[in-house]
């Protein structure tokens, strides 16, 4: 892995999909920063990863939906990282959400406020030393509101047009960025919904996936790749005819 | 959900729990009214199954320190041999024991004590491990070794998880020049020739037989016998331009789907087992690390060739003093039904080791395969009369069916065994379904 790619930074490091590419990236000989709430509690993960890979990894605190504890985070970063991924993501209980204005915050928070905040603030650094690669992880709930989580497809669709805005702003200036759309994946947010196998990504399938699209410089990845043909239609199904659908 | 060991029999719906870290361990000590850790799943019977909790622990595999002078290691117990080989081998590391396959967990190796071809040398995994922490039945965590808690120590080394959850382990890794293994190859005619050729192979690091069980008659126990070390640097051959690390990643192929039942046969089988035995090449080769110790690991699945009833594994020792005959009637036995293994392994022991329930002690241990089938199940139960008749002992990892008066016969340091856990754990929270079966 070319130098400038690295270190990676990696927000949303705890999660399953943000370990599984700390894993991807660190077997390329990638330096990693990991973004976390709790940073104390990768101390076993930072140890697995600098043992396993000889890598250089390290931990810094980040709390997405505190503006203080952002601030902090960006001054408190020691270098441009080459790569910066969000993998933050919040799912809540929808039903929940709808009446429960601090849950429905914290949704739009962590999956769009925050990062979009955060890999802007990163995007203007980066374009002061003229490359790097900034990669989002959005979802594809955020390719059409559906009735049973719309709140959280909400920000993430405005999460994916955030990073197709970002990428127009800075193709031409040296920065790559990726949007990445998920479909089911076997992680702790998915845990106990019946999903099917055959739809259903496991983390470290969805980072191969990311590192791949990265290093080929994609600009939009659906994984597993069979969900863009799923999402085809349901993008494009006028409105009256998709309300309708049970979906 | 359903859940089996490796030989898929017996299929049991168990509670399964995966945490990722000690907490969620002790969490689910404290929910559960009994449970059992579970690893890679590569025990072949019932002994990772617990209806209420099986606690799965793959996701425990981070790496927390390692002594590149000493080749010390410490990890947590879903760690898999396979990925301590992936990390360590290229830096001149590898397991000092390991069993017939590389996928199966730290914390699994231990609670089954597991052996390798080098066990009249090098004893069991567990003669490697410094220390072990574990978590209770009462939720707290100790850490267990020759100075601290040393009952617990020996106890859960071969104790199938029945001590409690193994979290981390401390262990010693071998050093090794290459990735390469000179190995030395011969076919014999019969049981005696495999006998002493086994002897003959005991100054070798790494030694085991594969017997052809079908054959009858004065070729009663023939077999090929393979001896191993592992290459220095002036065994590599030219063509590795002196890297001693250079094999490229095997590729391992997958057995699809299960055939169907009929096609083992003893006509089938009879006829593997010819050409297996015809097609051995002897005398000495440079093979890959993997070839020598994980021939089966390449056919990822392996275990789905024996059909969806599943399969049974019979592993016992016998002692020196009456091996020779108790082989000998096995083997009649085995011969004459006709319905045995693709494979029957035979290996020479080396000293007891120190888990009360550890397998292996000094003598031959063979092993072999069944198809889950009732005329199977009573062949076996034949068999089980005879290594208790000798004085030998099943192996518990292999497991799935064998009764609570042959472990009593072939465990004699059972009630050390069981002081030990009255001590940790008097109400029995840790438990399996063998666990059960067998009223351990």
């Amino acid at each position: 892995m070319s130098a400038d790619l690295s270190p990676v930074l990696i927000v949303g490091a705890t999660s399953d999909i943000g370990l599984a590419l700390a894993h991807e990236y660190a077997k390329r000989g990638a330096a990693l920063i990991l973004a976390a709430r709790q940073p104390d509690r990768l101390e076993a993960d930072l140890l697995d990863l600098q043992n396993r890979y000889g890598v250089s990894a390290r931990s810094i605190a980040l709390d997405l939906l505190d503006a203080d504890s952002r601030a902090r985070f960006l001054d408190a970063l020691p270098v441009v990282p080459g790569t910066v991924i969000s993998v933050a993501g919040l799912l809540g209980e929808q039903e929940r959400s709808e009446s429960d204005a601090a849950l429905a915050e914290a949704v739009m928070t962590t999956n769009y406020v925050a990062p979009a905040l955060i890999l802007s603030a990163l995007a203007n650094r980066m374009l002061g030393r003229g490359s790097g690669t900034i990669i989002g992880v959005s979802s594809v709930a955020g390719d059409r509101g559906r009735a049973s989580n719309y709140l959280y497809g909400s920000a993430k669709a405005g999460f994916s047009a955030f990073l197709s805005g970002l990428r127009a702003r800075l193709r031409a200036r040296g920065i790559h960025v990726l949007t990445v759309k998920p479909g089911f994946v076997d992680t702790r947010m998915t845990s106990g919904m019946k999903l099917p196998a055959v739809l259903t990504a496991s983390p470290t399938q969805v980072a191969q996936e990311i590192v791949r699209a990265h290093l080929g410089r994609r600009s939009v990845i659906y994984t597993l790749g069979r969900w863009r043909w799923i999402m085809l239609p349901i993008r494009l199904l006028p409105e009256p005819l998709f309300m309708r659908l049970k979906f | 959900m359903m859940l089996s060991g490796w030989g898929n029999y017996p299929r049991v719906d168990c509670a399964v729990l995966r945490p990722r870290d000690t907490e969620q361990v002790t969490d689910a000590i404290g929910a559960r009214p009994t449970l059992i850790a579970r690893g890679a799943g590569r025990s072949y019977g019932d002994a990772a199954l617990n209806r209420a909790a099986t606690v799965v622990v793959t996701r425990l595999n981070r790496i927390a320190s390692f002594d590149p002078s000493s080749g010390v290691v410490t990890c947590e117990a879903g760690t898999t041999l396979d990925e301590l080989i992936e990390v360590f081998l290229p830096r001149g590391w590898f397991p000092w024991v390991t069993p017939g396959t590389r996928f199966v967990t730290v914390g699994g190796a231990i609670a089954s004590d597991v052996h390798g071809k080098n066990h009249h040398l090098d004893g069991t995994f567990g003669r490697h491990v410094i220390s072990i922490d574990l978590a209770l039945a009462d939720g707290s965590v100790v850490r267990c070794s020759d100075n601290e808690n040393p009952d617990l120590f020996a106890a859960t080394q071969g104790g199938m998880g029945l001590t409690g959850v193994i979290l981390r382990a401390t262990f010693r890794l071998r050093p090794v020049e290459t990735d390469l293994v000179v190995q030395h190859t011969t076919r014999t005619q019969d049981l005696s020739q495999t006998l002493q050729a086994l002897e003959d192979a005991s100054e070798a690091t790494y030694s085991v037989a594969w017997v052809d069980c079908l054959a009858r008659g004065p070729a009663l126990g023939r077999g090929v016998v393979y001896r191993g070390e592992h290459a220095t640097l002036g065994d590599l051959p030219p063509d590795r331009g002196g890297r001693p690390y250079g094999t490229a990643s095997i590729r391992s192929r997958t057995v699809p789907v299960s055939p169907p039942s009929f096609a083992l046969n003893r006509y089938s089988m009879g006829a593997l087992n010819a050409v297996y035995y015809r097609r051995a090449k002897t005398g000495r080769a440079l093979v890959s690390y993997q070839t020598f110790f994980y021939p089966l690991d390449a056919l990822l699945r392996w275990n789905r060739i024996y059909g969806r009833q599943g399969f049974v594994q019979h592993q016992c020792v016998l002692p020196l003093a009456s091996c020779a005959e108790a082989l000998r009637e096995l083997l009649t036995m085995i011969a004459a039904r006709g319905t045995g293994s693709f494979l029957a392994v035979l290996k020479l022991c080396g000293e007891e080791a120190r888990g009360p329930l550890s397998f292996p002690f000094r003598g031959y241990t063979l092993a072999l395969d069944f198809q889950a089938t009732a005329g199977n199940f009573s062949l076996l139960t034949e068999l089980d009369d005879v290594v208790a008749a000798h004085g030998g002992r099943l192996y518990l990892a292999k497991d799935a069916r064998g009764g609570a008066g042959l472990l009593r016969d072939g465990y004699p340091r059972l009630d050390e065994f069981s002081r030990t856990r009255d001590r940790y754990d008097p109400r029995r929270r840790f438990r399996s379904v063998q666990s059960e079966r067998l009223g351990l």
